[in-house]
């Protein structure tokens, strides 16, 4: 959770009066706040923790961390299933008992 | 240095070993807060590659494994109640309360649903009016704001079938429990990046003078993490102790003004009980007064819980870097990821988990722990 991913906004739309971007995380889509970052723009990319954009970043540095993040399996922990995941971790338990 | 070739760029992760090589006299101390740092540490190897001198204490920084007992009881018995849909982060799922987790409370037919964003959670609070959506607010700095815009726009919109249960934790309080404790070792601070991208590092200069400490703004990549050694201990053998930025590509030095801004409003700077460590003065944020209404803990009646923490867990310790993991008698044994004893063993940033996953029962690490291509 504590995760913060660079994303590339995709498209930014006034949502209920709050504006929203869809944002590119290496291949995950997600809806994110841009309430923190007003001036985000279309093809920028921003540091993003929980559904929300907290700090700008630039191309180079965002492409290095999501290249890694990849690697690492960090985005399927951070986009994946986390019922499943939370099963997963829960069967040894059961089969130890 | 064996398993260099392992990092993203082995060329400059030798050079900043090097220098840390060249530049270290003595032996030094030095805590990461993040527990994201941790788990990076600790994958990398990057403890087993540094001189001998420079050793690397964990710290508390991982937001599931110090929410308080009491809390995630709290939890559970919200979760549990027919009217409620209780939504959290993931990583929640699987923390031990005193006799279950919330894993098991969706099991037994609690309303449980993992949301990504806390946007989510008011989303679900508009599509079922007749329903009580309370989400789980936990978190440091970085998932305060938007926990707080959130609440904010429940107030907004008027949507009144929503409340947030707050735990909410704060770094430099932690950060100066741990200097001032009797037994501590710790001689520089690797801050948490992210962090700071949201507070930025208006808070540490005065904490780092009265402590005489050196506090290096660090991200969470491992050339970060080898930046942030490299001049936390250049400024400890020179007999400095400032606040230096290594992660200036998210963090300026005002952080996220709007992001402060919210949270001022929103929350207000408590005392707060950490699992295993006990309270530490004004370390936590609650909601103000003004959006008391939209407190769980106040719409709900979960007084008179009583906990009941494992005996054998030494988690405390290892949050507060007086012990490793795996000098825990159960790690690894009775305490496992599958069977977790403490918060740390649960969550992927606790040091625990970390050191099992990578490290399994203090063994050297191996390149097949290290997927890093
Ligand atoms: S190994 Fe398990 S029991 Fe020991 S301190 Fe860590 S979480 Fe607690």
């Amino acid at each position: 959770m504590c995760l913060a991913v660079p994303g590339r906004v995709l498209e930014i739309e006034e949502r209920d009066g709050t504006r929203m971007a869809v944002m590119d995380f290496g291949g995950v889509v997600k809806d994110v706040c841009l309430e923190y970052l007003p001036d985000l723009e279309v093809g920028e990319y921003a540091i993003v923790h929980v559904g929300f954009a907290l700090q700008r970043l630039d191309e180079e540095s965002a492409r290095r961390t999501l290249d890694l993040f990849a690697e690492l399996g960090l985005l399927t922990e951070e986009f994946g299933d986390p019922w499943e995941a939370a099963a997963a971790s829960g069967a040894g338990e059961e089969a130890a008992r | 240095m064996k398993y260099l070739e392992e990092f993203q760029n082995p060329e400059l992760a030798r050079g900043l070993l090097e220098d840390i090589r060249a530049t270290v006299t003595r032996p030094w101390a030095l805590m990461e807060v993040c527990g994201g740092q941790t788990h990076t540490i600790i994958r990398h190897g990057i403890d087993q590659l540094l001189p001998d001198e420079v050793e690397l204490i964990h710290g508390p920084g991982c937001p599931v494994c110090v929410t308080p007992l009491e809390v995630i009881d709290k939890a559970l018995e919200i979760a549990g109640r027919p009217e409620v849909i209780f939504c959290s982060f993931g990583d929640m799922l699987r923390v031990p309360g005193t006799d279950r987790d919330l894993f098991r409370v969706r099991g037994e037919g609690g309303d449980v649903r993992v949301v990504y964003s806390p946007l989510d959670a008011l989303r679900i609070a508009r599509e079922n009016p007749h329903r009580e959506v309370v989400f789980f607010g936990i978190g440091f700095e970085t998932t305060a704001p938007p926990n707080a815009m959130t609440v904010y726009q429940a107030r907004k919109h008027g949507i009144e079938n929503f409340s947030m249960l707050v735990s909410h934790v704060r770094v430099p309080p932690a950060i100066d429990a741990i200097m001032n404790s009797p037994d501590c070792r710790v001689q520089g601070f690797l801050a948490a990046g992210h962090v700071c991208s949201v507070m930025g590092t208006v808070e540490y200069p005065e904490l780092a003078a009265r402590h005489r400490v050196p506090i290096v703004v660090t991200g969470f990549e491992p050339l970060d993490i080898l930046e942030g050694i490299r001049r936390t201990v250049r400024q400890l053998e020179r007999g400095e102790h400032t606040v230096e930025n290594a992660y200036e590509r998210a963090v300026r030095p005002e952080g996220n003004p709007a992001a402060r801004a919210m949270l001022e409003d929103v929350f207000e700077v408590t005392d707060r009980a950490w699992r295993g460590i006990g309270v530490i003065p004004q370390s936590g944020w609650r909601l103000a007064e003004r959006y008391r209404d939209y407190d769980a803990e106040h719409r709900f009646d979960v007084g008179g819980i009583t906990t009941l923490e494992s005996e054998l867990c030494r988690s405390g310790e290892v949050l507060q870097g007086l012990i490793k993991p795996h000098e825990c008698e159960a790690f690894g044994t009775t305490c496992t990821p599958r069977n977790p004893l403490g918060a740390t063993m649960v969550s992927t940033e606790g040091a625990c988990a970390a050191y099992y996953l990578y490290r399994r029962l203090g063994t050297p690490v191996t390149p097949e722990a290290i997927p890093v291509g």
